[in-house]
């Protein structure tokens, strides 16, 4: 009796795991690491949006010392966890996809370099800035702080805009020059990020600190709202006429939702702004960032790196993914440790979720 | 194309050496700001809030340096060696996603929270510092597997003329990783337990906030002996180990040409330009070159000779940088040894030379760690990944100008940094901890006062 229900569940179960391996095969793991691939670039994108845009408006936005401590404590204990998702962003790109790692990388040789100096200054620029107290210096870093969010938000836009275009290269010649990069749809892609990563600082600093600096924030959202709308209606407008993102969305209709809702979502931020619901602005932006890159990256599926002379040099997850082996291990390690790291991430938010007060923000001195 | 693998080749050096200019203070201070921060959750006395405020401000600015630089690296490998990247993802890119996911976001996190925390949630101190601590610790396990992976591939296969990952576990377990990293530790604990020594005794030369820095400077002595008589032991045991698996770059260790029992150790080498053999050698050791490598004064050393000219390592670079690597250790111990036996008779602060000596001690340690891995990745040549890829069949299909722009920049920009980094590390060095709470709250301005105020606990 023992040994026959024995039998049968060991019958039973061949068969799972002949189910489990028919559906777990290589392809399956690969597009799944694409779609994990895809949610790394957009938390890396929607978390330091907000960074780079308080970097991008901090010379600007502040009329008072304490004001500019408070900026620093918006981001200080935040920033370089976001930044860490870009790091975690492109080591899976390497570990999931080495083939787009290689290519895309040595594609965007000059634009990364760039970004990478932009990298160098913001961080440093936010740091150092107020551990002086000479005039020279503060300036200095502070403009750093400001130079390098503006490079590495432009050209992050950029990048990924030629991401979802698509570069001239062919399966003899892969190689690419900055000029190229710098079409119409590519700067407008950059624009539209910049317009958007402002939009997400400013709002996140009204949702930070109290006081002037609130107000003030408050005041002059609406217009900074009102510039992002135009240059993403413009941007998607481009999309749809000189990408080939939208032939995914022709076969499958029901994903129009995707950027609809990212329109709906940027028109709630108005919306959230005349009825001074800061948090909501915020997360409203922030929705329309995730949404945004994630019409890209559906557009693009199963596509990594585009090609626009020739559609079949195009490469695909398919011939990109790593062995069956390393995708596996992969996972198991982001399926346990992304939600450690979320859950010590929302925990710091949480930690430091208290309204920075003008008289009391003490910044990075 | 010759001249794009010298450039890139050039360029990894440069920010690879600029980023490790950061990291093993990162590695070696954040174990003292993580004792004080333990003796303040213990005692409640302020003078280990203190401490731990001072040291990790330092800490914090040298972190900043090390995050953007490190950025760089991992760029890298797709911008510059891309051929290398598409051969080597299988198994390379797993640790440095590993590595972001359990390492980086930890440290970065809970730095933020120190940073910013310590003043409101005093409680929360020493657990993010210990986070901190522990998620550099991590980096630094896997960054080292996946460097110990090009020095002794493990648990691959080739499909395809690539690398393939077949047993995880043998690229984790390496034992060449595990060499490596707790020579690379240790190594890091002097530099940082020099560092703390260094500036202690600069403010004990001056008699400035004396409890405070005898304080400081007792931790980092004990810190600095242990690893300074460590460092020789875990390097003999690396080098036996290079000695088993990459034979050839350890005869470039000691210039052995011909193979041989009984070697001898050269205190000094001169090899010849054509890499064939020695111009120069004298101060001869003898046996103890069978012994580096082989544990025995009689044991075989295989030499450079077995191996044909294009596939040996630029031997006078490794030799000089292992000469230059183990006599700083050495001088490591004496020192540390020689401060020791001065601090148990209690006649260190009498002692100024010696005090002054520590001053000027703090960049060795850099050096030396830094030669040490010149002694590791040089030897490594020609090979990128040991026996199976060429570097110069790692490089990226970029242009001569592409790399003169990133290779122009990162050495502007690179330098510019550091230079603000230094400065910035020396004036909150000079300028001493601030001073303790009184009772009301506020600073006491009087140096006299800091001590009593300093001693009393529960602050």
């Amino acid at each position: 009796m023992f040994v026959k229900r024995h039998d049968a569940s060991s019958h039973e179960s061949l068969k799972i795991m002949e189910t489990v391996v028919r559906i777990v095969n290589v392809d399956f793991l690969a597009i799944l690491w694409f779609g994990l691939w895809a949610l790394l670039w957009i938390i890396y994108f929607t978390l330091d949006a907000y960074t780079l845009g308080i970097g991008m408006l901090y010379p600007f936005i502040q009329k008072h010392e304490h004001e500019g401590r408070q900026l620093q404590e918006a981001v200080g204990p935040f920033w370089n966890g976001n930044e860490v998702w870009l790091i975690t962003a492109g080591g899976a790109t390497f570990a999931a996809f080495p083939l787009v790692y290689a290519e895309m990388f040595s594609m965007l040789y000059v634009p990364l370099f760039l970004i990478l100096f932009g990298l160098f200054y913001r961080a440093i620029g936010l740091e150092f800035m107020d551990k002086r107290p000479y005039f020279f210096w503060r300036k200095l870093w502070m403009w750093a702080f400001f130079g390098g969010s503006v490079i590495v938000t432009f050209l992050l836009g950029i990048a990924f805009a030629n991401m979802f275009y698509g570069f001239p290269f062919t399966a003899m010649e892969n190689h690419v020059n900055l000029m190229q990069l710098l079409h119409s749809y590519g700067l407008l892609g950059g624009l539209t990020f910049v317009s958007l990563a402002l939009l997400s600082g400013l709002l996140w600093t009204n949702v930070k600190v109290s006081g002037a600096l609130q107000t003030r924030t408050r005041n002059v959202a609406i217009y900074f709202w009102l510039v992002a709308l135009s240059l993403f209606s413009l941007w998607m407008v481009g999309t749809v006429n000189q990408t080939t993102l939208f032939n995914n969305y022709n076969r499958f209709p029901l994903l129009y939702g995707v950027p609809v809702l990212a329109f709906i979502s940027l028109l709630l931020v108005s919306w959230f702004i005349i009825k001074n619901r800061g948090m909501l602005a915020f997360l409203s932006v922030s929705l329309t960032i995730v949404l945004t890159f994630a019409t890209g990256f559906i557009g693009m599926f199963p596509r990594m790196l585009i090609s626009r002379l020739d559609p079949s040099a195009s490469i695909t997850l398919y011939e990109a993914h790593a062995s069956m082996l390393t995708l596996t291990i992969m996972l198991i390690v982001a399926g346990v440790f992304v939600p450690i790291v979320v859950a010590y991430q929302l925990w710091a938010y949480r930690l430091f979720s208290q309204k920075i007060d003008p008289d009391e923000a003490k910044g990075y001195s | 194309m010759p001249e794009i693998v010298l450039l890139s080749r050039l360029q990894f050096a440069i920010t690879i050496i600029y980023h490790f200019l950061f990291v093993p203070l990162t590695l070696g201070l954040i174990l003292i700001v993580a004792v004080m921060e333990t003796r303040y959750a213990q005692t409640k006395n302020d003078l280990y809030r203190r401490m731990a405020d001072f040291w990790g401000k330092l800490f914090t600015i040298n972190f900043a340096l090390g995050v953007v630089t490190g950025i760089t690296m991992e760029f890298q490998f797709g911008t510059n060696w891309s051929e290398y990247s598409k051969f080597m993802g299988d198994i390379f890119g797993a640790p440095l996603a590993i590595e972001a996911l359990v390492a980086f976001f930890l440290e970065s996190t809970f730095i933020g929270v120190w940073i910013f925390g310590r003043h409101k949630f005093p409680q929360l101190r020493a657990f993010a510092i210990w986070m901190v601590l522990i998620g550099t610790t991590l980096s630094s396990l896997w960054i080292i597997t996946a460097n110990g992976f090009m020095q002794h591939p493990v648990g691959y296969t080739l499909v395809d003329g690539r690398v393939q990952l077949t047993d995880f576990a043998a690229v984790v377990f390496n034992p060449y990783v595990w060499y490596m990293l707790v020579h690379t530790l240790i190594a890091s604990y002097i530099v940082g337990s020099f560092f703390v020594l260094g500036i202690s005794a600069y403010h004990l030369l001056r008699g400035q906030e004396i409890n405070f820095f005898q304080k400081s400077f007792k931790y980092a002595l004990i810190i600095a002996v242990i690893a300074s008589i460590f460092a020789p032991l875990t390097g003999h045991l690396s080098g036996l180990n290079a000695a088993r698996v990459q034979p050839i770059k350890a005869a470039a260790f000691e210039t052995i040409w011909e193979s041989g029992s009984r070697m001898p150790f050269h205190l000094f080498t001169l090899p010849k330009f054509g890499n064939d053999g020695n111009l120069i050698e004298f101060g001869a050791i003898p046996y103890l070159g069978s012994f580096l490598y082989t544990n025995s004064p009689f044991g075989e050393v295989q030499g450079l000779n077995t191996v044909p000219i294009s596939e040996r390592p630029p031997v006078w670079m490794v030799a000089w940088a292992f000469r230059g690597m183990v006599g700083l250790g050495v001088l490591f111990v004496v020192v540390a040894l020689y401060t020791w036996y001065q601090y148990a008779r209690k006649r260190l602060f009498k002692a100024r030379r010696l005090l002054k000596l520590l001053v000027y001690m703090i960049p060795l340690p850099y050096l030396a760690i830094n030669l040490g891995w010149v002694v590791t990745e040089v030897g490594r040549q020609p090979w990128i990944v040991y026996g199976l890829m060429k570097t110069t069949d790692a490089i990226s299909p970029i242009s001569i100008g592409e790399i003169i722009f990133s290779l122009v920049g990162l050495v502007v920009f690179y330098t510019s940094l550091i230079v603000a980094d230094i400065y910035l590390l020396m004036k909150v060095a000079r300028e001493g901890p601030e001073q303790p709470l009184s009772a009301e709250g506020g600073r006491i301005p009087s140096k006299a006062s800091a001590h009593t105020a300093s001693d009393a606990p529960g602050h």
